[in-house]
């Protein structure tokens, strides 16, 4: 009965993680182009996709976005921890005001974002309106800064999701060894920077694997945001997949960018699953 | 007498700076809390004032303005009347479209889950393990390597361009994350219980009917809410696999403020965007404990 009731789940699982990406990666090797087809050119898509000026960007600002995301959501998502974790009043109505970006999807989050950005309705207006006429805010209609107004965006939807992991974290530490530094005459801030931060920091680490994963994957907020522009200037990996495969017909360089995403995530899981093996092991012989 | 009354004086003093820094100390706390406030709140009343606001005031003052006129009809459009590509039935269709690929997708990957999670915590056999981390891995393989392979199956069930077809996209790709959950929670109901229900003649289903579903609700609550939101959410497979008047809210709510012409009709606009929020915001509202830890619970493993 269990392996019953257990068979399709894992037929299922198994076809749409080991099939379906044995047949992207076929795909991506053949010389497919409106519709599949299977004639089998080797590494050509690879060639023509890294030749590809597009493809550059996207990677680029991927990275880029990346690097930003990460430290910025991780930052303020910590300060705010901290602030919440001061024994203030009212947290749970602090905690529902950042976490509630969460809630709702990066289409509505990119939607409302890219009316504040635009120029003629959105921040710029309201700041001229107040009398500071030559104040200019057009992050995402500039092609050198569009990818900031992403990543602000960005960094504004996923700060409550570290902040809530930060404050499980500080709050599961040993009260005892705060109380023994507060006898030893420590300040608040010795004591987040030399017990309570070095305790959590593991969590660091699975916030940021989880942030990079968001990151590569970002489609979603992209589409809405910037829906890539202006011109090609905010495209993403996702973006370029959809693209190639959906507008344009080259289902084969497409799956192409499809397999190096995945090959993306795989670069960063891969060695955090080892690490966190590896960190359950060490600790299961030390108990 | 002196002494004391100088060592008094000294305590008052020093009391009086440490209360000094202490009301600093929580102004600073309070003062940045409530600006991180007003940046996490603003665009949402943004959207929402404009959503009762004229469309020629917000064209005169802009979106981000204190309201000068109060309206109702921006919420009737946007859900009934509104032309999205030709056709001019608001938002409606597409809210239902969601539900119908939402809930059933959600119970279905939910209930799975449960069962996998069962059999894969209390009737272990050799090589479990390993099928476990094997059904895991469907959690981080993007969604962009299965969209083709997906073309392929739903053009061969007939299921292109339906509801029916998210459906089924929903449920396989839930699977291993409803399963991680209830594994995982399942785990730490005692093997004694089972055991001692096997003894007394418990079959596996009566033993999930009797003790483990009675003992579940806070783990399906949060693997419920989790996949619904997760799933009203989608937009990829959506704006892939469906166009029209089968799209999901995401992927019209995009095709909408596309398509705007030379005046942005930021009224109705504002009102179909909270129309698509609305329901995972009420979920949030409402189950906040318990997607806060379907929230940490996904994320550390």
């Amino acid at each position: 009965m269990p392996l019953l009731v257990l068979g399709p789940s894992l037929a299922a699982s198994f076809v749409y993680v080991f099939v379906f990406t044995g047949w992207t990666l076929y795909i991506s090797l053949s010389n497919s182009s409106l519709l599949p087809t299977y004639g089998f050119v080797g590494l050509d898509n690879y060639a023509s996709l890294w030749a590809n000026r597009r493809w550059n960007i996207a990677y680029t600002n991927l990275f880029l976005f990346s690097g930003f995301y990460i430290v910025g959501s991780m930052a303020v998502g910590l300060l705010l921890a901290i602030l919440i974790d001061q024994r203030v009043r009212g947290e749970a109505a602090w905690r529902t005001i950042f976490l509630y970006p969460l809630a709702v999807s990066f289409i509505v989050t990119g939607t409302v974002w890219s009316w504040l950005y635009n120029p003629t309705d959105g921040i710029q207006a309201m700041v001229r309106g107040l009398g500071w006429t030559s104040f200019s805010f057009a992050l995402a209609s500039d092609r050198h800064y569009a990818i900031y107004a992403v990543i602000i965006t960005g960094v504004w939807q996923a700060s409550g999701f570290a902040m809530a992991l930060f404050l499980a974290g500080l709050r599961s530490v040993d009260q005892d060894l705060v109380k023994a530094a507060q006898i030893d005459g420590a300040s608040t801030f010795r004591i987040y920077r030399k017990v309570l931060l070095p305790t959590i920091a593991p969590i660091f680490l699975a916030v940021a694997v989880i942030q990079i994963q968001f990151a590569i994957k970002t489609f979603d907020l992209v589409a809405a945001l910037t829906k890539g522009g202006p011109g090609i200037s905010t495209t993403f990996p996702a973006i370029y997949v959809y693209d190639l495969m959906f507008q344009r017909g080259q289902i084969g360089e497409g799956a192409a960018a499809a397999i190096m995403m995945l090959a993306a995530v795989a670069v960063v899981l891969v060695p955090y699953s080892f690490w966190v093996v590896w960190r359950r092991r060490k600790e299961a012989g030390h108990g | 007498m002196a002494e004391t009354a100088l060592d008094q004086s000294l305590d008052h003093r020093a009391a009086a700076v440490a209360a000094r820094r202490h009301f600093l100390t929580r102004f600073v706390i309070y003062g940045l809390l409530v600006v991180f406030a007003a940046i996490y709140l603003v665009p949402l009343l943004v959207v929402v004032l404009n959503s009762f606001r004229d469309q020629q005031e917000i064209a005169r003052n802009g979106l981000i303005s204190l309201p000068r006129s109060f309206r109702l009809e921006a919420w009737g459009q946007a859900w009934s009347t509104y032309c999205i590509g030709g056709t001019c039935e608001g938002m409606q269709r597409n809210f239902y479209n969601s539900l119908k690929m939402t809930i059933p997708a959600t119970f279905i990957s939910t209930a799975v889950g449960a069962m996998n999670g069962y059999v894969l915590s209390k009737w272990r056999f050799k090589g479990s393990e390993a099928l476990f981390t094997c059904m895991l891995l469907g959690v981080f393989v993007p969604g962009q390597i299965s969209l083709m392979p997906w073309a392929f199956i739903l053009g061969n069930l007939g299921l292109s361009n339906s509801t029916y077809g998210l459906v089924l996209i929903h449920v396989i790709q839930g699977i291993s994350f409803t399963t991680l959950f209830c594994r995982n929670y399942y785990i730490s109901i005692p093997d004694d219980l089972i055991k001692a229900a096997r003894i007394d003649g418990a079959g596996f289903w009566r033993i999930f009917y009797k003790i483990i579903l009675p003992l579940s609700s806070p783990i399906l609550i949060v693997t419920v809410i989790w996949q619904f939101t997760g799933i009203w959410n989608e937009y990829l497979f959506g704006v892939v696999f469906t166009s029209g008047q089968q799209q999901p809210i995401t992927a019209a709510l995009v095709a909408l403020t596309a398509s705007g012409t030379n005046v942005r009709a930021y009224d109705v606009m504002s009102a179909a965007v909270l129309i698509g929020a609305l329901p995972p915001l009420l979920i949030y509202l409402f189950g906040g404990k318990y997607f806060v830890r379907g929230l940490t619970q996904g994320a550390i493993k």
